[in-house]
């Protein structure tokens, strides 16, 4: 079959899925997969980009998704009265003095000739520094997250939440990643050996603490709910004559429609976001930046010969598809409208993503985003389907059985499993992914 | 007197629980440490066999619990422990079979067989989350104490107690001789010189014969022994709960690079740092220092370094502070 | 490259996987059986044709072999194919037409490991000794498939190299160029092999060592170990061997006892520098 007809076919059979959903459940229920399956889809486009072009292995996505639903709240809430004068600018001035005292640590180990006293200097810097940042810092925590602490107990942010420019949020969670993926990059692509997976690993959990503890930031496991968002309220719409009438003219009641209609909203929002960030990766792909890319990944060492900067160059990739993955969490976070950094779970955010651009296929752009929707879909699907399932074997046993009972309550579980079992059967036996690389 | 007592404080709060956990992490480490240097690749899927291994035994316990057997004052885990390892022995040789053996033959790279294992990651993890739920389940029983802290203050007429759980007590002294025994077999036994051997480069393993599949066979047999060994002494000390055994994966990835990955002395090295660092800059000070310092110079804040929530992130610091300045891990591994 | 469906992307990272010590043969599969096939000399790659895995082939219908007494020797220049014929007469790649026969048997389907029960012994020319073990660990494992006694087995080698003797508790990554070259020999002969194959043996070391290690394998063959070796020296080579073989391009290209070939003179113009 000729291979544009196949992934048209395969992006198809992905969309019937979801309509299907809205046939069989509900509209809403669609809308919802769809959603999130444009995020995912934009996820593993960011993954794409490092695994795909570059065989650089991200473990720690769930950590610059995370990021970008910092800036999701950075952006969108409005500062908290007060805590700037209260702790702020305390707070601030520790990161100024840490980074002093880090660049300090640097000078001198610059400056002295090794041997113990550089050592003793150094450590006494490092402790001392410590303790200065700690005074510095819980002094301005205790502040901040004394104010109000029921409600907010936290900076605040810019408190940007007008309509559209609520969006420009997802641009600058993007460039939190960045950042991130900058320090990580610089650190563990700049060691003698490579050690990108586990740096990446650890980075996320770090983060995913960080956003759970430090409560005067986003107000840490207690979370921040009610972000603004670029679309209109259900409940203004609800209230707007114009639209009930319009919605009657559907055959729809308000409330239906209104949840629809912000629904779709989004979904076109999202689509813009997808639509630019693929045309960009396509075009980078075709381009002679990603022809280089390439050529380092498939022979470093005959692209070192002709003088590229492998190192420089896969900190760039890793750079641009992190802040692709914090752009897609950013996104998700306005969606949901709360950032709840509990949530964030490996499993979920790192390795799933993963699952998406091996069975999408890896190196192909469409692959990934055809990845992305098809294991969301999945991912949402497969619980209800296990649970139908799961009735299904039980129903010759004995109503109250022990067993019967447990097999039920734990079809949940199932999703883990059947993830699992769809990244192996890829792997084996379509090993280069759904729609795979040319 | 004071002095005393801050070293019964700093024993009780600090080493103890740090040496349990840190035997605990050196363990899994080895399973993780093993199979890096023998099947060459990182087996993300270590905790969940940990948490696999471990759940086969508590469900045992159980089993024995409702029988009426005990042990007494020792928990009951420790004789369902060998069936939890012939179960995980069983899972890993079918996994072997069944998912990795196909790659091996295809020769395929490291990476690819990293993420084969983040596939088994998510069926094992569904599997144990299906079977025995994702909540925390105990099953220790037996003695809580070999000492508690009340019996040790009227012993000595120290202020502070020192408390040894049954479990710290089993912890470690299962992992001397568990470590003792791999080291016996690795470097006197001749499957265990082969297993070296087969390590160290595998075609000249091939040209003295030494047969690769019975190599990595008796591999996977030793790596579900230390993870089940691992799994269970971890749930016995703390408590088990599935998703727990997959963060676990962090410290001991940590412990296995810290010390050099395919070191097994590296990997027992690191999983105590590890241990070590997380305990002591999480710990509250407070206490220690209040006996030490000068009448009138006690702390007034609680002198704790971070907060127990950044318990990875200690263990990630420590790991990079390594690899910056020895990428090879403390002993020499095999990342050169 | 990227068309394959296992690639690695050219990922390096050392936190996911082990390069060192990986093995890069594409070893006979199991299952394969050993028929009788009599005649012929006492081991023969016969019209062997094959590469690595998928990749192009290598060796083009070439023949090597080496009888009861003798010392066969293959010489060429390089990436003629003299490595790659020696491992496939190992079974270290698959062939795809031709025959390896041992001592009237043909053992073309046989794993490499079945291959040393047969009584082979091979020398690789790189990566010849388990580095981070000791000298005498590294004997033991050459002596791996025996089941018998090999203390006296391992006192031979010890007469052979008494330098080994010295330094049987030393880690064999810490030897010189030579001890490490002696270490290699002496693994293979753990097994008591009944035919040795050496690929190199002289490669890195100096021209003393040299006629040292020239010395010792022919003491070895002397002992009535039939020996095929692939040298670069080939003058020196071809001085002590019996049968000598000039690969080009994966092909024979002459073949007859070293004294002819020494006498040719097509071959001393072309491989022996005049």
């Amino acid at each position: 079959m000729n291979p544009v007809l196949k992934n048209s076919l395969l992006f198809a059979a992905v969309g019937a899925m979801i309509l299907y959903t809205g046939f069989s459940q509900s509209w809403n229920t669609a809308l919802v997969v769809l959603n999130m399956g444009l995020i995912s889809a934009i996820m593993a486009l960011g993954v794409n980009l490092q695994w795909g072009f570059a065989g650089l292995f991200n473990v720690g996505i769930m950590g610059f998704v995370a990021l970008g639903g910092l800036a999701a709240v950075l952006m969108g809430v409005s500062p908290t009265p007060g805590a700037w004068s209260a702790g702020g600018w305390n707070i601030l001035a520790a990161f100024v003095f840490a980074i002093g005292v880090i660049i300090a640590v640097v000078m001198l180990r610059k400056r002295m000739v090794p041997g113990w006293p550089r050592a003793a200097a150094v450590f006494f810097l490092i402790v001392a520094g410590f303790f200065g940042y700690r005074a510095l810092f819980d002094s301005g925590v205790v502040a901040v997250e004394a104010i109000n602490p029921a409600l907010t107990g936290n900076l605040g942010g810019l408190g940007i939440d007008r309509g559209l420019w609520v969006a420009l949020a997802w641009p600058v969670g993007g460039l939190f990643a960045a950042g991130a993926a900058w320090v990580i990059g610089k650190t563990a692509l700049g060691l003698r050996s490579d050690y990108l997976a586990i740096a990446t690993l650890g980075i996320a959990e770090i983060i995913i603490a960080v956003l759970k503890n430090e409560d005067w930031l986003a107000r840490g496991v207690k979370n921040v709910v009610g972000l603004p968002r670029p679309t209109p309220y259900e409940i203004d719409l609800q209230n707007d004559p114009v639209f009930v009438e319009r919605a009657a003219g559907f055959g729809l009641d308000a409330v239906t429609a209104s949840t629809l209609y912000v629904k779709l909203l989004y979904a076109g929002l999202f689509t813009v976001v997808l639509v630019l960030l693929l045309v960009l990766a396509q075009r980078a792909l075709n381009s002679p930046w990603g022809r280089m890319m390439r050529a380092i990944r498939d022979n470093e060492v005959a692209a070192e010969a002709m003088g590229k900067d492998v190192t420089a160059r896969h900190l760039q990739i890793f750079v641009l598809g992190s802040a692709i993955c914090g752009v897609a969490g950013a996104m998700m976070t306005t969606l949901d409208g709360q950032l709840t950094p509990g949530t964030y779970q490996p499993l979920r955010f790192t390795f799933l993503v993963w699952v998406m651009v091996i069975v999408g296929g890896s190196g192909n752009n469409f692959g990934a985003v055809l990845g992305g929707f098809l294991i969301w879909f999945l991912w949402v699907q497969v619980e209800p389907m296990g649970l139908w399932l799961m009735q299904v074997i039980t129903s010759g046993m004995a109503e109250g059985s022990a067993l019967k009972a447990h097999l039920i309550e734990s079809a949940a579980h199932m999703r883990l499993f059947t993830m699992g079992l769809v990244l192996l059967l890829v792997l084996r036996f379509s090993p280069r992914g759904l729609i795979p690389e040319k | 007197m004071d002095f005393l007592n801050a070293i019964i404080a700093l024993l009780n709060f600090v080493v103890v629980p740090a040496v349990a956990y840190g035997s605990q992490l050196a363990l899994g480490a080895l399973g993780v440490t093993l199979i890096y240097g023998i099947l060459r690749f990182s087996n993300f899927a270590h905790g969940d066999t940990m948490a696999f291994g471990a759940m086969i035994t508590v469900l045992f316990t159980w089993l024995f619990q409702s029988w009426g057997i005990s042990l007494g004052p020792l928990p009951t885990a420790l004789l369902a422990l060998p069936i939890g390892i012939l179960g995980c022995m069983a899972l890993l040789l079918a996994t072997d079979r069944v998912v990795y053996r196909f790659y091996r033959e295809q020769k395929a790279k490291p990476v690819i067989l990293v993420i084969v294992s983040l596939g088994v990651t998510f069926i094992l993890n569904g599997l144990v989350r299906f079977i025995i739920g994702p909540d925390d389940q105990r099953f220790a029983d037996g003695e809580r104490f070999i000492v508690s802290a009340r019996t040790f203050k009227e012993l000595t007429g120290l202020r502070e107690g020192l408390a040894i759980k049954t479990t710290q007590g089993i912890t470690v002294i299962t992992a001397v001789v568990v470590v003792a025994l791999l080291f016996w077999f690795l470097n006197r036994t001749r499957t265990g010189k082969s297993m070296r051997a087969y390590s160290d480069n595998e075609d000249l393993a091939l040209l003295s014969g030494i047969n690769p599949e019975r190599v990595v066979m008796i591999t996977w047999l030793i790596v579900a022994g230390l993870a089940t060994i691992a799994g269970v002494l971890y749930g016995l000390d703390k408590s088990f709960k599935p998703f727990t055994y997959f963060q676990l994966l962090l410290p001991i990835f940590a412990s296995a690079i810290v010390g050099g990955l395919g070191n097994p002395i590296g990997a027992i090295a690191g999983g105590f740092v590890i241990a070590f660092s997380e305990v002591t800059v999480t710990y509250a000070w407070k206490k220690v220092l209040t006996y030490l310092m000068p009448e009138g110079l006690e702390p007034d804040g609680l002198v704790q370094l971070l907060s127990t929530d950044y318990k990875l992130a200690v263990s990630f610091l420590i790991l990079l502070i390594v690899l910056l300045f020895k990428p090879t891990g403390l002993f020499k591994g095999k990342a050169v | 490259m990227s068309t394959e469906p296992y690639s690695d992307r050219g990922n390096r990272d050392l936190s996911l996987g082990n390069p060192a010590g990986m093995g890069t043969a594409h070893a006979v599969a199991k299952g394969g059986k050993a028929f009788v096939a009599s005649g012929g000399p006492f081991l023969i790659g016969e019209a062997m044709t094959g590469g690595y895995g998928a990749g192009p082939d290598i060796l083009h219908d070439c023949t090597i072999a080496v009888d009861r007494g003798e010392i066969a020797v293959i010489v060429g220049p390089n990436g003629a194919g003299k490595s790659t014929g020696m491992k496939a007469v190992f079974g270290m790649l698959n062939l795809r037409a031709g025959h390896v026969r041992l001592d009237g048997e043909d053992i073309t389907a046989l794993t490499p490991q079945a291959r040393v029960a047969k009584g082979m012994g091979f020398v690789p020319q790189t990566s010849n000794i388990f580095t981070s073990m000791t000298v005498e660990e590294n004997l033991e494992m050459g002596a791996f498939i025996r089941t018998d006694d090999i203390r006296p087995t391992m006192e031979q080698i010890y007469d052979l190299f008494p330098i080994l003797r010295e330094k049987r508790a030393q880690a064999a990554g810490e030897l010189s160029g030579g001890q490490r070259q002696q270490v290699a020999v002496g693994r293979a002969l753990m097994t008591k092999p009944k035919v040795l194959m050496l690929d190199e043996p002289t490669a890195g070391v100096s021209p003393i060592v040299m006629d040292e290690l020239f010395d010792r394998i022919i003491e070895v063959a002397r002992t009535g170990i039939p020996i095929l070796m692939v040298e670069q020296n080939a003058r020196q080579a071809l001085e002590i061997a019996d049968k000598g073989y000039v690969l080009v391009q994966g092909r024979n290209a002459y073949s007859g006892t070293g004294k002819e070939l020494l006498a040719d003179p097509e071959v001393r113009k072309s491989f022996l520098g005049g």
